[in-house]
């Protein structure tokens, strides 16, 4: 009972209007025993960063189809920032061409799953790395 | 400063550490609701229950509107069950209500059963404590919706509204739940599908046979569209005449009594057992007991009589020392 809960939320911003891969990793999520705090399409970066600090989760999950990955992800952990929870890991998966990788990276995106990552490499990674916030 | 500090002074991040403290069962967490307690009191809290699909989370989205255009606060406690097999949960009633996330007026947080029943979290009422202290106005709880046994919000909502939906067999499904004896007010939502008028007009039949002939207060029906906002002013006007009644009535004195009576029961029961259970394994009586029974030398009923004395000894010495 007293123990600490993984809380994750998956989040689904940019304007493209599906979200099949967002609710396939939050299955996958709660089949590992997450807890997932689910949003549902078109959110803003603005929604995103203040759904994680009221949720108080452990990481933010993006999936991101549109294209606008390169602006969306900055914003959210900059926002994060902002609201100084820059301590809380921003990851996500979507079509992202390699090329763009080293860049989120740079401005601190923690991973990026391409479309070939399986959800269970994307678990493996989350339990290596995400952990409940003291 | 301590988190309830920090929460008192409105702090949003600390609010949302010490709820999942709570949820998580940190031991801290009781110390920080002590300092909140002599704070809570002023919050109005509106349950929001019904099955699943029913439109409780789109309505509650409604009705966050309605309560932030007359310039109240609004803060939600939203409930969705956790999968037994894996102890993970897709908590999704935000989906319906995040357009309200930037609003400073709004502060929604999810939670999943974690196997307790009843309608709530184990969490939920010191949830909606945190909420209270915090000075939100109205404090707004969706339950899990499986429709069974959901009893535990009418004692910690002053107004529970059931949420329907129209269709035939509806009479008999609402009396199983019991679900008549817990709503306030009820809507039968979804009344932009056939039947509405006639799934109204059965539940007030069915409402005036199981009223109790003293009350004084009979639960309005009303019909509303959640996703086109049709019938939530009445919705909210049926709320605050319920609220009226209370406060006039007297019955708002009681209500806090009853729920005060009820909480401090569950905490006795939980620490209670909780504390005597920790003593008996420790000191080995627990598996000696157990195996006795299993080997029938000992009836469980004497086995409890006789270790009841014994552990309340121990726990009282253990909490001296602690
Ligand atoms: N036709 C119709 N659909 C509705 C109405 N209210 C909600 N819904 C839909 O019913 C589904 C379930 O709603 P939700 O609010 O999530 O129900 P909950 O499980 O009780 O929280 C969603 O697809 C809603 O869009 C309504 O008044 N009419
Ligand atoms: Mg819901």
């Amino acid at each position: 009972m007293n123990e600490r809960r993984l809380r994750i939320l998956v989040a689904k911003p940019g304007l493209d209007g599906h979200d099949r891969g967002a609710k396939i990793v939050a299955r996958a999520f709660r089949d590992a025993g997450f807890e997932v705090i689910y949003t549902g399409l078109r959110q803003t970066p603005e929604q995103i960063v203040n759904t994680a600090i009221q949720e108080d989760v452990d990481a933010v999950s993006l999936s991101i189809l549109s294209g606008a990955h390169n602006t969306l992800f900055p914003r959210v952990i900059d926002l994060l920032r902002q609201k100084g929870a820059e301590d809380m890991p921003v990851f996500g998966g979507g079509i992202i061409p390699d090329d763009d990788i080293p860049g989120l990276k740079q401005a601190g995106v923690d991973e990026i799953f391409t479309p070939g990552a399986s959800t269970e490499d994307i678990i493996a990674w989350v339990k290596q790395n995400v952990h409940p916030r003291a | 400063m301590s988190l309830a500090q920090r929460i008192l002074q409105g702090e949003i991040r600390a609010a949302a550490r010490l709820m999942r403290d709570v949820d998580d069962g940190i031991a801290s967490a009781t110390r920080e609701l002590k300092e909140l307690y002599p704070h809570t009191g002023k919050a109005y809290i509106i349950g929001v229950t019904g099955p699943p699909g029913a439109g409780k989370s789109t309505l509650t989205d409604k009705l966050i509107e309605t309560y932030r255009s007359q310039g109240k606060t609004v803060a939600v406690v939203a409930v969705d069950p956790t999968s037994p097999f894996s102890g993970g949960a897709i908590l999704g009633d935000r989906i319906r209500m995040n357009r309200h996330a930037t609003d400073e007026g709004v502060f929604i947080r999810s939670l999943g059963t974690r196997g307790h029943l009843g309608g709530l979290s184990n969490s939920a009422n010191d949830i909606i404590h945190i909420f209270d202290a915090m000075g939100w106005d109205v404090i707004l709880v969706e339950t899990v919706g499986v429709g069974q046994d959901e009893v535990e919000i009418v004692r910690t909502a002053h107004t529970s509204v059931v949420v329907m939906v129209p269709g035939l067999g509806d009479e008999i499904q609402a009396i199983k739940a019991g679900i008549l004896e817990i709503g306030d007010v009820f809507t039968v939502n979804k009344a932009d599908r056939p039947d509405a008028d006639r799934t109204a007009r059965e539940l007030e039949t069915m409402i005036a046979m199981v009223m109790r002939p003293e009350s004084d207060w009979t639960p309005p029906v009303v019909k509303s569209v959640a996703q086109k906002v049709e019938g939530v002013a009445d919705l909210v006007a049926r709320i605050d005449d319920h609220h009226r009644y209370l406060v006039n009535s007297g019955k708002m004195h009681q209500h806090e009594k009853f729920y005060s009576a009820q909480r401090f029961a569950d905490l006795l029961k939980e620490r209670l057992f909780a504390e005597v259970h920790q003593c008996l394994s420790d000191n080995g009586r627990l598996s000696e007991t157990v195996d006795a029974i299993a080997r029938r030398e000992l009836d469980p009923y004497t086995a409890v009589e006789t270790i009841l004395d014994d552990a309340l000894q121990c726990a009282m010495r253990k909490n001296r020392l602690t």
